[in-house]
């Protein structure tokens, strides 16, 4: 960490924006010995909010079929495998709606709540509104002249090109081509609080410690090669005093609107929604009374999610957190917006053909076997502008490319199916005609909206093709099984006509 | 250790290939969605000390008069036996179906299915997690709730009653002794 620089002067007008790394509700809620860790750390160093005692990469393992890369943890994690969970700045509210609450990431998590089951909920998705809180999953910034070009090192996304207020859905790459995780980049609209190049990016809360491994031993090489106090170096900092909250379903952005949000650098300016396409994002205040007393600091207001419906994803100053939730669901009113958790999330983003970190994608999956081929920028394939140049681009570029073109293509691939009878759960064997094995399930349940059983997972490259007629087993029985092009339900973003 | 040595039996009679033991072990009825495996497991454990230690102290006291009385399990199905004591009735408990959230498939034994207890002879399913249910005792099945295919809500709405799962011609009868009361069920699921 000796070549972290400290963090460079912010104006003071900035403040209300700035991501201060300390008085964290993750922290204060930690055991002692993991503050004394911390505050032992220069407190202006990137990584000294990084709490995990860091995975390291010991081995990388290279066979005929796959890459694996083996993790050691020195010790305890942060994953919460040996902890107690940590509980989000919401975690009162969802008690008080009868959340019922499970570990996940680390911290505990409402599955869902006593109004709704999951599949009423889910549906209240599809049709109304709900508030997700996402806390638990992991915000950072990434700052700096040069931040673009460190994180198109780690990425085969176009950075440099991302206009301001711009997101991108993006991969963490092991120098396998492999997947470290998913993520989504978005490069943050300037203002007085970002006078420099910051991209904001979400990961996932269970890969949390090996993220910041990954992203600290990367970083380290990146900021040794350039001078102590060189301002081409990159601050990096875990946004662990922000919370996230999820407004999902058509009738988010009416909700939304109606919470009057507060845009441009004096906070005067009313944020007009209409304007705000799916993939970008915002800075913004919001009142948290009709009447304009209290105005929060900033929210990152993006219109993203992970439902396949329109919304938002607000990245919420922690002790406003609350305040905020309480204010959309008052808003809202029962008749439009409810709360909702892990379940329907699951089985929303799941009909949205959305995968899910440690389950549809791994340490061993690389980007064309997910499916997510179209998250290598063509700036960064072969012939583009910025051709490689990021890890395991050797590859991913000769997976992506074109088989017509000579391209070598991959073994498996990633695809929906919609099974009979049963549902196909995580572990579930799909087999061909004649009984043998082609692929596995990692994802699967009865979709709520569809009525169907909707699942995904990998079979042999070949096998790939809507309509193609599968087998997978559950409990023993084979049951029928068609390969179904993805999204299972139409997605809803609200793009520019 | 009964428990556990029939869920392995469950494991190689039902799910050969498909699904490896560590998979129907974590299936139970108040697992939450795919990554809870734990939560099954750890309750499993609790559960298997307990049932080991209750069939110690329970051999060797005659329960004939007792029998007929509606029984439960730790995996929380419940089994009734009729008056000629040969025929069982068993499904899921009011505890498990609130617990499991809104069933939307019961996968039901097929007839003339011969099974040990704990084997697993169905399934129910919700959205977030698909569950065994494991019968309490030994025996043939002899019927299964066809009603279910069509309404497996009805599980949620009265799992003691209408929405029974499978009859079962017993075995042995004896193997009831080792099961819990209303009263003993009760306070299991209250712990």
């Amino acid at each position: 960490m000796a070549s972290q620089r400290t963090a460079r002067a912010v104006s003071p007008a900035a403040n209300c924006f700035r991501l201060a790394p300390c008085r964290t509700y993750a922290q204060l809620a930690r055991p002692a010995w993991a503050r004394a860790a911390r505050s032992s750390r220069p407190a202006s160093s990137p990584l000294a909010t990084c709490d995990a005692k860091p995975a390291r990469i010991t081995s990388v393992q290279n066979n005929s079929n796959y890459h694996k890369v083996v993790l050691r943890q020195s010790s305890s994690s942060a994953t919460g495998e040996d902890e107690p969970p940590l509980k989000t700045p919401l975690f009162d509210l969802h008690a008080e709606y009868g959340a019922k609450f499970v570990p996940f990431g680390g911290y505990t998590m409402p599955v869902q709540y006593s109004d709704l089951s999951v599949s009423e909920s889910h549906k209240w998705t599809r049709e109304k509104a709900s508030l997700f809180d996402v806390s638990h999953m992991v915000q950072h910034t990434f700052t700096g002249p040069t931040a673009p070009a460190f994180l198109q090192s780690i990425t085969p996304s176009a950075l440099s090109t991302l206009p301001p207020g711009s997101s991108t859905l993006s991969v963490l790459l092991h120098p396998t081509g492999c997947i470290v995780d998913d993520t989504v980049i978005t490069h943050l609209p300037p203002s007085t609080a970002f006078p420099e190049p910051t991209f904001y990016t979400v990961t996932n809360a269970g890969t949390r410690a090996k993220d910041l491994a990954y992203l600290s031993s990367h970083l380290d090489v990146w900021n040794t090669e350039r001078a102590d106090g060189d301002s081409e170096q990159v601050i990096h900092t875990v946004a662990r005093e922000r919370g996230l909250l999820a407004l999902q379903g058509p009738l988010a952005a009416e909700i939304l609107s109606e919470a009057g949000l507060l845009t441009g650098e004096q906070g005067s300016e009313k944020l007009d929604l209409n304007t705000l396409y799916f993939s970008s994002c915002t800075l913004a205040r919001m009142p948290l009374s009709g009447k304009g007393e209290g105005v929060t600091g900033a929210l990152f207001v993006s219109r993203a999610g992970y439902t396949g419906e329109d919304g938002f994803e607000l990245s919420i100053p922690a002790d406003e957190l609350a305040a905020v939730a309480r204010r959309l669901l008052a808003l809202g009113g029962e008749d439009r917006l409810r709360l909702a958790g892990l379940g329907a999330r699951d089985s929303l983003r799941l009909e949205a053909g959305m995968c899910l970190y440690g389950h549809d994608i791994d340490d061993s999956t690389s980007p064309a076997e997910a499916g997510l081929a179209w998250v290598v920028a063509k700036e960064r394939r072969f012939g583009g502008k910025e051709e490689g140049g990021f890890l395991g681009a050797e590859r991913v570029l000769e997976e992506v490319k074109p088989k017509k073109e000579g391209g070598k293509g991959v073994s498996r691939r990633r695809i929906g199916l919609i099974v009979e009878g049963a549902p196909a759960r995580e572990g579930a064997k799909i087999v061909g005609e004649g009984g043998e094995e082609v692929g596995v399930v990692t994802s699967g349940c009865p979709s709520p909206s569809t009525g169907k059983n909707i699942a995904m997972g990998y079979v042999k490259d070949g096998l790939q093709k809507s309509g193609t007629e599968l087998g997978v087993l559950v409990r023993g029985k084979k049951r029928k099984a068609v390969v179904t092009k993805m999204p299972f339900v139409e997605t809803k973003y609200y793009r520019k006509a | 250790m009964a428990a556990r040595v029939s869920i392995a039996r469950a494991a190689r009679s039902l799910a050969s290939s498909a699904a490896p033991p560590r998979q129907l072990r974590s299936s139970g009825l108040l697992c939450c969605g795919n990554g809870a495996a734990w939560q099954r497991s750890a309750m499993r454990a609790a559960a298997l000390e307990k049932t080991s230690l209750r069939q110690e102290l329970r051999r060797g006291f005659a329960a004939s008069a007792t029998a007929r009385e509606k029984k439960y399990t730790e995996d929380h199905e419940w089994i009734e036996l009729e008056a000629s004591g040969k025929i069982g009735t068993l499904g899921i408990t009011t505890y498990a179906s609130s617990a499991l959230g809104d069933v939307v498939f019961i996968e039901l034994p097929e007839l003339g299915l011969e099974v040990n207890a704990g084997d697993a002879i169905g399934a129910v399913e919700s959205v977030k997690s698909a569950s065994d249910i494991l019968t309490p005792v030994g025996g043939t099945i002899v019927e299964a709730n066809g009603a279910l295919e069509d309404k497996p809500a009805n599980v949620n709405r009265d799992p003691e009653g209408e929405a029974w799962i499978a009859r079962i011609e017993v075995r042995d009868a004896k193997e009831l002794d080792g099961l819990m009361g209303k009263e003993e069920y009760e306070k299991f699921t209250s712990e």
